[in-house]
């Protein structure tokens, strides 16, 4: 994993210290709240509908045990026992106190984390696969191109006020575990014929009120001018993204509106003029990265057996473990989804016992899967019995990942102050009425994701079933939505048809849920049979 | 009979906790808030410059039986807590709390 070095640790420390001086002004009354808000959401520190809430960057969904340790003993010491881990690899506390921010971003620092750029119109923290460094199937390690543009984009004085928020997602695989596709920027790490590494570029997508499918503007990218590249398309973007109107600022917008072509002419003409400007860091800079995520310590000649005989850990393995590409290694996925529980939330002693097993049995590496579930990446088969045992012991080992009590679900109305509905007890009631894993194994790997407003923080529109809470004059109503995939079959989901009170979008998932079992054929997923049957025969059986 | 009013809402600056204009001072529970009406500006100018609240606004509620009712659901919710933690909103305090939010 990456290491600060003087230069980083230097650039957070200080951003502490100047934080605490704001804070010391706002509390004494020497700066109003007018001042002082453009500076607390800098630092990550939003008002939500019933306190402070601090969101706290988490690079490309990376941490080690101590990072996560930390991480508990901030929702202990300063929260209250708990934190939310977000579909954007990050960490949310909801009850933070003004004074004691700065304490916990000194906190934070110490361990090499912080909370800047998790606000505001700059680039955000940059989202990657959560099996990176793991997966057998990717080309190379996305981290440390992730990590390179985490240095480049930290504080990046061209881009701290653009149009509006900007996020970047990085994969490395075919299979897209990150809905890259569905970011201001994707990037694709890839292979050309000639076995050189580089990047297939992606720009425009993005969910809330015009959700939109990133197309690809660069082919390839050599791994080499990526930061040039990236630099281009955004000055592109910054130029010409408008600014008078907020819903119409985002790059899909700008995108769509002078059309992809002509986007991707512009930032090519300026690509080819930052290439002459020598901005790209030196390579010797993306070695450095390299290097430390090279090896995190893997064992050679590691056997592959596994003692099934307890079948509550084969169904756990079968569902959340997937292969690693080391022969004896595995990758576990920690549902954070239990039946009646909170999408993404865990306790502190939660949160530290996984900090434990990351450093007694995976190499000391954890990550955020987008999924709101944790992973983790390094852990040899001869250990997994022992995992899951301490993971069940602590409610950790719900078997159910990409099931349809997998939810993805953003605060909604419990605790966002955007909201138009809450998303959470729906989760719980949806988790509840599908609790048998049986039938959840029968219904195989479905998508369900809930947002509470339009903003879409909870990617319902990238939901095999998707939900949206609206307002219906002053009730909350929730529509519902079919189709949509975030992975490299990414798609938009489409509405049914009138919204449901929260009751009866329970009942109408069951229904589609019973038609998809009538009506699949062979091996087919949900997604797939309403791809080829289309949405009349789930309407009918909804609204018929 | 309820009687529709307008009450101020904030909060406190440090603890960042939902507070209730009360007339005299802020309560962290709804029922102590108070009907305003054109002073409603004055207040939060006033409070505001004592560098204590933040985020202050007027709402609208319903007031009934020494109860006050935000009229809108988001300010309901925010009046209880979460709730999907009612053990971190007011009902511990008022077992009450919660039976009006939806
Ligand atoms: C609770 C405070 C939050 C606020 C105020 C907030 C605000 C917003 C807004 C305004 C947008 C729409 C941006 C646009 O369309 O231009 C948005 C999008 C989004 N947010 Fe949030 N959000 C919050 C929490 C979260 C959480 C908890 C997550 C992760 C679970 C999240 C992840 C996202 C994602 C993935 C999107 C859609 C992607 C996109 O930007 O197009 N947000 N958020
Ligand atoms: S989707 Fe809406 S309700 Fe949900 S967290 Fe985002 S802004 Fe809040």
């Amino acid at each position: 994993m990456y290491q600060y070095d003087q230069h980083d640790q230097a650039m957070v420390d200080a951003r502490v210290a100047e934080f605490r001086g704001q804070v010391a002004r706002r509390l004494s009354g020497e700066l109003t709240e007018d001042q002082f808000k453009p500076l607390r959401l800098k630092n990550g520190l939003y008002l939500q509908l019933h306190a402070y809430m601090l969101r706290v960057a988490v690079p490309y969904g990376t941490l080690n045990s101590a990072q996560m340790r930390v991480l508990g003993d901030i929702a202990d010491k300063y929260d209250r026992g708990y934190g939310h881990f977000t579909t954007r690899q990050n960490i949310q506390y909801n009850w933070i106190k003004l004074a004691d921010a700065p304490d916990i971003l000194a906190d934070l620092a110490k361990v090499q984390l912080h909370a800047i750029q998790t606000s505001g119109n700059c680039i955000r923290n940059t989202t990657a696969d959560h099996f990176a460094g793991a997966a057998a199937d990717e080309v190379a390690d996305p981290r440390p191109y992730a990590e390179l543009l985490r240095q480049w984009s930290t504080f990046h004085p061209e881009f701290d006020y653009l149009p509006r928020k900007f996020k970047v997602a990085i994969i490395a695989s075919e299979t897209d575990r990150a809905a890259m596709r569905l970011h201001d920027i994707g990037i694709q790490i890839v292979k050309n014929e000639a076995g050189e590494i580089g990047c297939k570029f992606f720009a425009g997508g993005g969910m809330g009120r015009t959700p939109m499918i990133a197309p690809c503007i660069a082919e390839f990218v050599p791994a080499l001018q990526m930061i040039s590249f990236l630099e281009a398309a955004l000055r592109v973007y910054n130029r010409h993204g408008r600014r008078d109107n907020k819903y119409k600022a985002r790059i899909k917008i700008l995108v769509h509106e002078i059309g992809v072509a002509e986007y991707s002419r512009q930032v090519q003409e300026e690509f080819a003029h930052i290439l002459t400007l020598g901005l790209e860091p030196p390579p010797a800079e993306l070695d450095r990265i390299k290097a430390m995520f090279a090896d995190p310590g893997l064992e050679t000649g590691l056997s592959d057996d596994l003692d099934r005989s307890d079948p509550d850990f084969a169904l756990w393995v079968d569902q959340n473990v997937h292969a690693h590409k080391q022969p004896g290694y595995a990758i576990v996925t920690i549902s954070l989804k239990p039946t009646g529980g909170i999408p993404g939330d865990a306790t502190a002693d939660q949160i530290r016992l996984m900090a434990d097993l990351a450093r007694d049995h995976s190499l000391d590496e954890l990550r955020v899967s987008h999924a709101q579930n944790i992973v983790l990446p390094h852990v040899k088969k001869a250990d997994l019995y022992r995992v899951w045992q301490a993971l069940d012991a602590a409610g950790l080992a719900t078997p159910n990942l990409d099931l349809i009590t997998d939810i993805i679900a953003c605060p909604g109305l419990d605790y966002c102050a955007l909201a138009n509905a809450r998303s959470i007890p729906l989760a719980q009631k949806i988790t509840e009425r599908f609790a048998d894993v049986g039938r959840q194994r029968e219904l195989g790997e479905l998508k369900l994701k809930i947002s509470g407003c339009i903003n879409a923080c909870g990617h319902h529109h990238a939901g095999h079933i998707g939900i949206l809470g609206v307002d219906r004059k002053g009730v909350e109503n929730y529509q519902l939505l079919l189709g949509g995939a975030e992975s490299a079959d990414t798609s938009l989901g489409t509405i049914t048809g009138p919204g449901f009170s929260e009751d009866g979008v329970v009942d109408a998932i069951e229904k589609v849920t019973d038609v998809y079992l009538a009506r699949r054929e062979g091996a087919e997923r949900f997604l797939d049979t309403y791809r080829r049957i289309g949405m009349v025969p789930f309407k009918e059986a909804i609204y018929g | 009979m309820s009687a529709k009013i307008k009450i101020i809402t904030g909060n406190d600056l440090r603890t960042g906790d939902v507070i209730w204009w009360t007339g005299e001072g802020w309560s962290r529970h709804v029922d102590n808030a108070v009907a305003v009406d054109h002073d409603a500006d004055a207040i939060i100018a006033r409070e505001n410059a004592r560098q204590v609240v933040t985020d202050t606004h007027v709402i609208d509620a319903f007031a009934a039986d020494g109860t006050v009712r935000p009229a809108h659901i988001k300010d309901r919710i925010r009046a209880l807590g979460p709730t999907v933690r009612l053990d971190l909103s007011l009902k511990p305090a008022d077992p009450q709390a919660g039976n009006w939010v939806i």
